[in-house]
């Protein structure tokens, strides 16, 4: 699971003391180069005059050139720091690029306006709408966690136990699978304008149909999972004096699992989707809402920085769900890594 | 636990059942033919047995102990053990199938446990898993995952997992059939001990002749499918058994006959 790399053995190996050429080429240069990256970027902000009127360029230009002394001193007594110094040097050339496409964006839009303005909204204004418009984007980020989770989990839970029921049985299955085949591939936001007339409130209407998009794949997959069991696990079960219930919760479910998780990933994707244009048409809270509140008002910074959060939150509960599922499945060998 | 001198195999502790099969025959439909494969089957095997079974490969002998198990039942005839007809399923007769089928998900612990977990027994009987896990020599492996076991300590967690639950007839169907020679001579003197230790009535299949006759005292040789029983042979003589005695060799040869391979000699 630990990343051994060349360069970690032999900066190892080298005595301390000695910052030769190869130091600096290898593990320190990097970090360097990543420290002097963002004091370009600090500068290029406190240099140049602002092409128009924001008020944190200043804040900005500071923080970046904090930013880069921490990195200057993580890389230079990064053999005392640990595991923080190893995390660092790792993300030392992600470091570097992200400093190098700052500094870009910054002179291109703020500095010299070489992408049109209004569209392409520096740094700065983004920075000004996470300290200035916080509340309200807390409240979005709140309402589109609250709305996403309720769905996410009636969905998965109806899903899940839809699943296990038709795969064990082939009644259930009788009656469960022509109306999975006729309604699951329809897309969860073409009921968006009937569910919002049928449901009492757009809330209620919502986390229906982010449990539909969630269930139908969590549905399908634990099924086929529930399904696909060897039935020499089932005759071991069995002779061992083996019930159904038995069969079921300690055989069949645990064996579909990493199929069920398979659905799971499936039904976030598809879920994230129908959150946002949930909250867009019909759910008057919300990051979906909130972007087209700001579009409405061409207040395009304010849609890059609900755009950055909404990726966040997207990539959070993905790892979240991969954390528990490498949790779960600890049994098997060489699971994908997020 | 008693244990037994060697030269005492042929009276049995009383952990054993009797096994009856009489008249027993059976047949997979397939595409809509009928394939008979067990035809007309008898065998009364006495408790604390060791019998083999001996065929040609696809004669039907897994279909014979799946039939023993109660995994499926017979189209004709019956089984009993005890007096008592098998209709199913019962943990007083454990299969040991030839791949060890571990549930991947368990460690070698949890493996072992199932059948006392499944009786819901677990709870008062956790000392017996210990003990058959110490028993098989896997007590350092008991937290392993079964994708980190080799082969032959796979098939002694099977073996185990069958043993835990004192079953009265173990059933093997070829469970060494896939372990390299060493492996296989060493599991094969340990399955003899257990078995004299335990005096549990025991039914292997296998496809070694040599094997049959180094473990069994009753060697059955089937006909090709569909099987009858072409063969009885009681095997008199002590263990542990050596595989150079000149009295198993004459059998061997006789039996190699029996399965038509009298060239290979
Ligand atoms: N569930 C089944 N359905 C149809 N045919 C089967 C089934 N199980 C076994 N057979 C057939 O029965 C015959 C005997 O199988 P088996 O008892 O496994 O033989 P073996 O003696 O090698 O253990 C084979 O021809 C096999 O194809
Ligand atoms: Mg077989």
């Amino acid at each position: 699971m630990s990343t051994y790399s060349v360069s970690d053995t032999t900066a190892a190996a080298a005595p301390r003391a000695a910052l030769t050429f190869s130091h600096l080429s290898g593990s320190y240069g990097v970090g360097l180069a990543a420290s002097l990256a963002w004091l370009a970027f600090g500068l290029s902000c406190l240099y140049w005059p602002d092409l128009g009127d924001w008020s944190r360029t200043g804040s900005l230009g500071i923080g970046a050139i904090v930013i880069a002394a921490f990195i200057l001193f993580g890389t230079l007594s990064v053999d005392y720091l640990g595991s923080a110094g190893q995390a660092l040097r790792k993300r030392a050339p992600w470091l570097l690029a992200f400093g190098a496409f700052v500094t870009l964006w910054e002179v291109a839009t703020a500095k010299f306006a070489w992408l049109p303005l209004p569209f392409f909204p520096p740094p700065q204004s983004i920075l000004e709408v996470y300290t200035d418009d916080l509340p309200k984007l807390l409240d979005s980020v709140f309402a589109s966690i609250k709305l996403q989770l309720g769905g996410y989990i009636i969905g998965a839970t109806v899903g899940f136990v839809t699943g296990v029921s038709i795969g064990w049985s082939q009644k259930i299955g009788y009656w469960v699978h022509p109306v999975l085949r006729f309604i699951g591939p329809l897309p969860a936001t073409a009921w968006l304008p009937i569910a919002f007339f049928t449901f009492p409130s757009s809330w209620s209407a919502s986390t229906f149909l982010i449990a539909l998009a969630t269930g139908f794949p969590v549905t399908v997959l634990t099924w086929s999972g529930v399904a696909s069991v060897s039935s020499a696990y089932y005759d071991v079960a069995r002779t061992l004096g083996a019930k159904p219930s038995f069969l079921v919760l300690k055989v069949a479910i645990p064996a579909a699992l990493p199929h069920v998780f398979v659905g799971l990933f499936m039904g976030l994707g598809s879920s994230f989707a129908v959150l946002v244009v949930a909250e867009m048409i019909g759910v008057k809270a919300g990051l979906g809402w909130y972007l087209q509140w700001a579009q409405g008002w061409a207040a395009y910074a304010n849609m890059y920085a609900a755009l950055i959060v909404m990726s966040l939150l997207c990539s959070g509960a993905i790892t979240l769900l991969f954390r528990t599922r490498d949790r779960l499945l600890v049994w098997q060998k060489g699971v994908v890594k997020w | 636990m008693v244990v037994q001198s060697t030269a005492e195999a042929i009276t049995y502790p009383a952990v054993g059942a009797e096994l009856d099969i009489e008249g027993v025959s059976h047949a997979f439909d397939i595409d809509g033919a009928t394939l008979p494969v067990l035809d007309n089957v008898n065998l009364a095997i006495a408790p604390g047995e060791f019998v083999a079974l001996l065929g040609p490969s696809g004669c039907g002998k897994s279909t014979l102990l799946r039939l023993v198990a109660g995994l499926e039942k017979p189209r004709s005839g019956s089984l009993r053990e005890d007096e008592v007809r098998i209709s199913g399923p019962h943990p007083s007769r454990v299969v040991v199938f030839q791949d060890p089928t571990l549930f991947p998900w368990r460690s070698v612990w949890d493996n072992v446990a199932l059948g006392l977990e499944a009786q819901g027994i677990l709870k008062t009987q956790r000392h017996r898993v210990d003990a058959v896990i110490e028993l098989v020599g896997l007590s350092s492996f008991r937290n392993a995952y079964p994708h980190q076991l080799s082969g032959g300590m796979a098939q002694r967690v099977a073996l185990a997992r069958a043993l835990v639950n004192d079953p009265k007839i173990l059933v093997l169907d070829e469970p060494l059939g896939k372990l390299d020679s060493l492996t296989r001579i060493a599991m094969q003197a340990e399955l003899v001990a257990l078995w004299q230790r335990k005096g549990f009535t025991t039914l292997l299949v296998t496809h070694d002749v040599e094997e049959a006759l180094v473990l069994a005292n009753r060697v059955i040789v089937l006909s090709d499918r569909p099987a009858r029983i072409k063969a009885d042979i009681a095997i008199a003589r002590p263990y542990p058994r050596h595989r150079g005695d000149p009295y198993l060799a004459d059998l061997r040869k006789q039996i190699l006959g029996l399965l038509g391979l009298e060239a290979t000699w």
